[in-house]
């Protein structure tokens, strides 16, 4: 008895005191992360309006209706463009302000600080200020005051959808709150980069400037570019806060812009409380994402030695 | 690489002045309206300044009987820091038992915990919400915090940070007769203290800005966060924009102090972990 006692408890009671560390955690994992999961995967399978304890199976029914719901395949496509717009904007401003930043003559932290603020700001905060005060619909917005001095109407940003404006206040919001944040990973792979390597480059003639850029700095910000490009999409799929704080009003929320997220919050916590079509529908999107993440993360080389 | 003061270089130094500007016109605009009479923001002559600024609006956003807005500048207060304390404790204990305790399965628990990074947090939400309706925390103060302390990410920054904490301070702690946990707490704890304002402080601003997991739980306006209080005025009908402005302001001002001071933490720990939103 003693002896499988001994065992269990390992040398110095090590096994036991890997559970007093390790054991809250995991705990609270099994609890919130991975039960919900099962939960969610089984609940999928049922027919669950207003109930979590479920009796109806319907197999795979869920996920048919889902897959067939236009509201869902929309949502993905409102995803798909948002993507499409979103992540090279995002790359392409945080590395240009890294860039800036780096190259900058004085004040170089003062310019990492300001670009870096907006990450204390919450997308609500920012939503109350590009809906009520930067591009509001009527006369008073700062950007249709802007317009008004070069003799254009105002435009009302939100409430039209050909042309989609309210994708410039969607795009734009995210862009301001989250570049200086993948302009610090940025700015942590500049600083890498050895000077020797651009010296060397000097003396085979490479000119300052775009040459450098595009065949030294950008190619050995290779695994810094892959990691904030996997980054970016993963976010993009699992925006919420701004559509919903930009476009939800008293009067509902407007079916043309609902990315994946905003529409299964209605769909489950909604009226309706339709968990099984909710369920469904989160794990097809968490099988999307993973697709989507893996395949990214092959195609552009993550993990490799190299990378 | 040599520093030229050439053309290129001031214009460099121009564009960033630009930059600068746009970025710091939307806090520009959340000051002016939230200290700006009514009639200021919905002028149709919109000027860049407000004629006239009002301090009061700060006093009569707190005097509102209507909007709950104390109540839950309080919860959120309260609920940031609880997340942020139980975040550490807990992810740091487990990052050190995987880091540092020989354990025969510890390489299953550290896959296991790797495999729900995988996982999308604000996928599970619906299940999340279904186990914490069950267990009867909608509206509670556990329901907000006790589900966002077990962050798969934290824990393996932790792990690899004490991977690397020198083993020999440990080694002398060991000799003297100190076990795994007080080791932990009198040597490896006040040792890593920057590492833990770093994780700290990104703990903390996000939980402050956190909307989604809040929305969903906190359905009594009792325990609404303040971004819940903001996101409910924002979508209803009436509301005094200046209130609401005002209101914005003072939501991210405790946020923009500790930022401006903690910066350099921040920064090293947005480099070291490369994740976070």
């Amino acid at each position: 008895m003693s002896q499988v006692w001994a065992r269990v408890r390992g040398p110095q009671g090590q096994n036991l005191w890997f559970w007093v560390f390790v054991g809250p955690f995991l705990a609270g994992l099994m609890l919130f992360v991975l039960v919900p999961l099962g939960w969610s995967l089984w609940l999928s399978f049922f027919d669950a309006h207003n109930t979590v304890t479920p009796t109806r199976f319907v197999g795979l029914g869920n996920y048919r209706d889902m897959l067939t719901d236009p509201a869902f395949l929309d949502s993905l496509g409102t995803f798909s463009l948002f993507a499409l717009f979103i992540v090279p904007t995002t790359f392409a401003l945080s590395l240009g302000l890294a860039m800036l930043v780096e190259k900058a003559l004085l004040g170089r932290g003062f310019f990492r600080s300001v670009f870096f603020l907006p990450t204390a700001c919450s997308y609500v905060v920012a939503a109350l200020v590009w809906k009520l005060s930067l591009f509001s619909g009527v006369r008073f917005g700062l950007v249709n005051t802007v317009l008004g001095w070069f003799g254009q109407d105002p435009v009302a940003w939100l409430s039209v959808t050909k042309p989609p404006w309210y994708w410039l206040v969607i795009v734009t919001l995210r862009l301001w709150l989250q570049a200086g944040f993948y302009m610090v990973l940025f700015l942590a792979g500049l600083s890498r980069i050895p000077r020797s390597v651009y010296e060397a480059a000097a003396v085979d003639g490479a000119g300052p400037g775009w040459q450098t850029f595009r065949w030294i700095t950008f190619p050995l910000l290779r695994s810094t570019s892959v990691a904030v490009l996997v980054l970016l999409l993963i976010n993009a799929y699992q925006s919420f806060d701004e559509f919903y704080n930009i476009l939800s009003t008293t009067a509902g929320y407007p079916p043309y812009a609902r990315p994946p997220l905003v529409y299964l919050y209605y769909v489950a916590l909604g009226n309706g409380q339709d968990f099984g079509h909710g369920s469904a529908g989160a794990m097809i999107l968490a099988v999307l994402i993973a697709v989507v993440t893996v395949g990214q993360a092959r195609f552009l080389g993550l993990g490799r030695r190299s990378a | 690489m040599r520093r030229r003061t050439g053309p290129g270089r001031i214009a460099t130094q121009v564009l960033l002045v630009l930059a600068t500007l746009v970025f710091l016109l939307p806090f520009y605009l959340l000051l002016r309206n939230g200290l700006a009479r009514e009639t200021d923001i919905t002028s149709p002559s919109w000027t860049f300044f407000p004629t006239h600024i009002q301090w009061g609006n700060v006093r009569e956003l707190f005097d509102d009987p209507a909007v709950p807005f104390a109540r839950s500048l309080l919860n959120s207060v309260v609920v940031s820091t609880l997340q942020t304390v139980g975040t550490l404790v807990v992810c740091s204990l487990a990052g050190y038992g995987l880091a540092r305790i020989p354990y025969r399965h510890a390489g299953k628990v550290f896959w296991l915990i790797l495999g729900t990074l995988m996982v999308p947090t604000a996928v599970t939400f619906v299940p999340t919400f279904v186990v914490v309706s069950s267990l009867g925390w909608v509206s509670t103060l556990r329901g907000l915090v006790v589900p966002l302390l077990f962050s798969g990410l934290t824990a393996f920054l932790f792990r690899q940070h004490f991977l690397e904490f020198p083993k020999e301070l440990e080694e002398a702690a060991r000799i003297d007769g100190l076990g795994y946990w007080r080791t932990y707490w009198r040597i490896v704890v006040p040792n890593s203290r920057a590492f833990f304002a770093a994780i700290g402080t990104i703990t903390f601003i996000g939980a402050w800005n956190g909307f989604l997991w809040p929305l969903v739980i906190a359905q009594d306006s009792s325990a609404w966060t303040v971004q819940i209080a903001l996101s409910t005025f924002l979508t209803a009908q009436t509301v005094n924009l200046h209130e609401l402005f005002t209101a914005a302001a003072v939501s991210i001002a405790p946020l923009v102090v500790l930022f401006v001071a903690l910066q350099r933490w921040i920064v090293q720990g947005v480099e070291r972990t490369g994740i976070d939103d």
